[in-house]
């Protein structure tokens, strides 16, 4: 939960919200931007960022997001987060 | 140990051992009189044990773990409280996966949900947010658990609840704060430790400013650090050069992620919706004076605590707070003792029949112990 994962921005989500699509080891999800966001979303199309509990909190380069994703896997952690983004999916599959 | 497949840059990691030797002799600590480092986070905790960093380091150099796993430091009166909030016919419980197992006095979440309660792990508060627009009748609480790291996402999550006035989602408010328990280590005479690895993450949205009393008041060296592996090796360097030079200054070896200053947009959400407790209770540590925070009052109807009337909420009963028998979870997790030297690990504790958060949190210290230790007992028989 503390560790962030990298993630490449793909796209806007949702503009008003400051949600941006993200691609993250594979899996797409949407995610906010608020704390990296200084200029227009579109800006952020390309960029790796870190992402905690669904927040991108800093934008780093790919050389970085590289690294940080390998020793994220070899500690279980990329699989950790993958697998609570696939359970948060069914929570919200249910309800919607 | 696998040195060239374990480490990506194995040449590097070679230099940094050899580099901390060096500075070892320089200091003239021993294996009787060894230097203690204490690494924050538990993420560090779990990497130092993943690539056996405190087998290949100098003998005289000693990691110990400190209360960084904010699962782990959770009271069980907390979890009790968790719990009888899922219990609730009109709630939806959302939680991080990290905290569904540890247990509670009477159940776990996981054993609340098996019997009924509607508990559900989510990635992210605002797939709880969503949880809640999608379920306007339900009560959709949010279990906010976590250090400076995960507070600006709860906090950006209230911001935008209030903006769509979703009157039915509310935060459990356990998030805390990294300075305030470091400050209660310092300040206890038995704690004898030489220096600190910061957790990077955290200070990403802090900055390391709010270090600086570590080495101004207490004339201790600090270095914020990543989590590869030759990160804390450069940062367990840098600490102990700065023993070597006598001096104690709050160094960032993970400048690359970590702004001096932190994260302005993350300050911001954290300071328009939080406040601090006056004080807030900690598995080991006790009640810490500031170092939990709560909703201020002009978000009060997204506190579950005010909501429901739980834990420090107005109205709330009085808590009794017993931990459970036999476990030193309070010792481990303030570094006193190995987890190995706890009379319940491996024996009572196990990562599928945990009596303590440590056992089961990716980030406790016994769980670094069990899967990567080595120093399990052998199971009998
Ligand atoms: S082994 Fe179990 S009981 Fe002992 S300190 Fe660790 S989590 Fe607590």
């Amino acid at each position: 939960m503390c560790l962030g994962i990298p993630g490449q921005i793909i796209g806007i989500a949702d503009e008003a919200r400051l949600m941006a699509m993200a691609e993250v080891s594979g899996v797409r999800r949407a995610v906010n931007v608020a704390c990296v966001a200084s200029g227009p979303l579109t800006d952020l199309v390309g960029r790796w960022v870190l992402i905690h509990v669904g927040f991108a909190m800093s934008v780093i380069d790919a050389e970085e997001a590289e690294r940080t994703l390998q020793a994220l896997r070899d500690l279980g952690q990329v699989q950790e987060a993958m697998d609570a983004m696939a359970e948060s999916e069914n929570a919200l599959a249910a309800a919607r | 140990m696998k040195f060239a497949s374990e480490f990506r840059d194995p040449a590097l990691a070679k230099g940094l051992l050899s580099a901390i030797a060096g500075q070892v002799d320089k200091i003239g600590a021993s294996m009787d009189q060894p230097i203690l480092i204490m690494e924050i986070c538990g993420g560090h905790t779990h990497s130092i044990f993943r690539y056996g960093l405190d087998k290949l380091i100098h003998p005289a150099v000693s990691f110990v773990h400190g209360p960084g796993c904010p699962v782990c430091v959770l009271p069980m009166a907390r979890v009790d409280e968790a719990v009888a909030l899922a219990e609730r016919p009109e709630v939806i419980f959302c939680t991080f996966g990290d905290a569904l197992r540890v247990p509670g006095h009477r159940k776990s979440l996981m054993q609340a949900r098996a019997a009924g309660a509607d508990v559900r792990i989510v990635y992210s508060p605002l797939d709880a947010l969503e949880l809640a627009r999608c379920a306007p009748t339900r009560e959709v609480v949010f279990f906010g658990l976590g250090f400076e790291t995960t507070t600006p996402s709860t906090a950006l999550s209230v911001q935008q609840a209030a903006r769509e006035g979703l009157t039915n989602f509310s935060i459990f408010c356990n998030h805390i704060t990294v300075p305030e328990p470091i400050k209660v280590l310092l300040d206890d005479t038995d704690m004898r430790l030489d220096g600190f690895i910061g957790p990077g993450h955290v200070s990403m949205v802090i900055g390391v400013h709010p270090y600086d009393f570590i080495a101004r008041d207490y004339a201790k060296p600090i270095v914020v650090a990543g989590f590869e592996p030759t990160d804390l090796l450069q940062a367990a360097l840098m600490v102990l050069t700065q023993i070597a030079e006598g001096r104690a200054e709050v160094e960032n070896q993970y400048s690359r992620v970590v702004p001096e200053h932190g994260n302005p947009v993350s300050l911001a959400a954290m300071a328009d919706v939080y406040e601090r407790r006056p004080s807030f209770e900690w598995r080991g540590l006790g009640e810490i004076d500031a170092s939990g925070l709560r909703l201020r009052d002009r978000y009060r109807a997204f506190d579950a605590e005010e909501k429901f009337a739980v834990g420090y909420g107005a109205g709330a009963k009085p808590r009794v707070v017993p931990e459970a028998e036999g476990c030193a979870c309070g010792a481990v997790m303030t570094g006193r003792i190995k987890p190995t030297a706890c009379p319940q690990f491996g024996k009572g504790c196990t990562p599928d029949m945990p009596l303590g958060a440590l056992m089961v949190s990716s980030e406790g210290a016994c769980a670094a112990y069990w899967h990567y230790g080595g120093a399990r007992p052998v199971p009998a028989g």
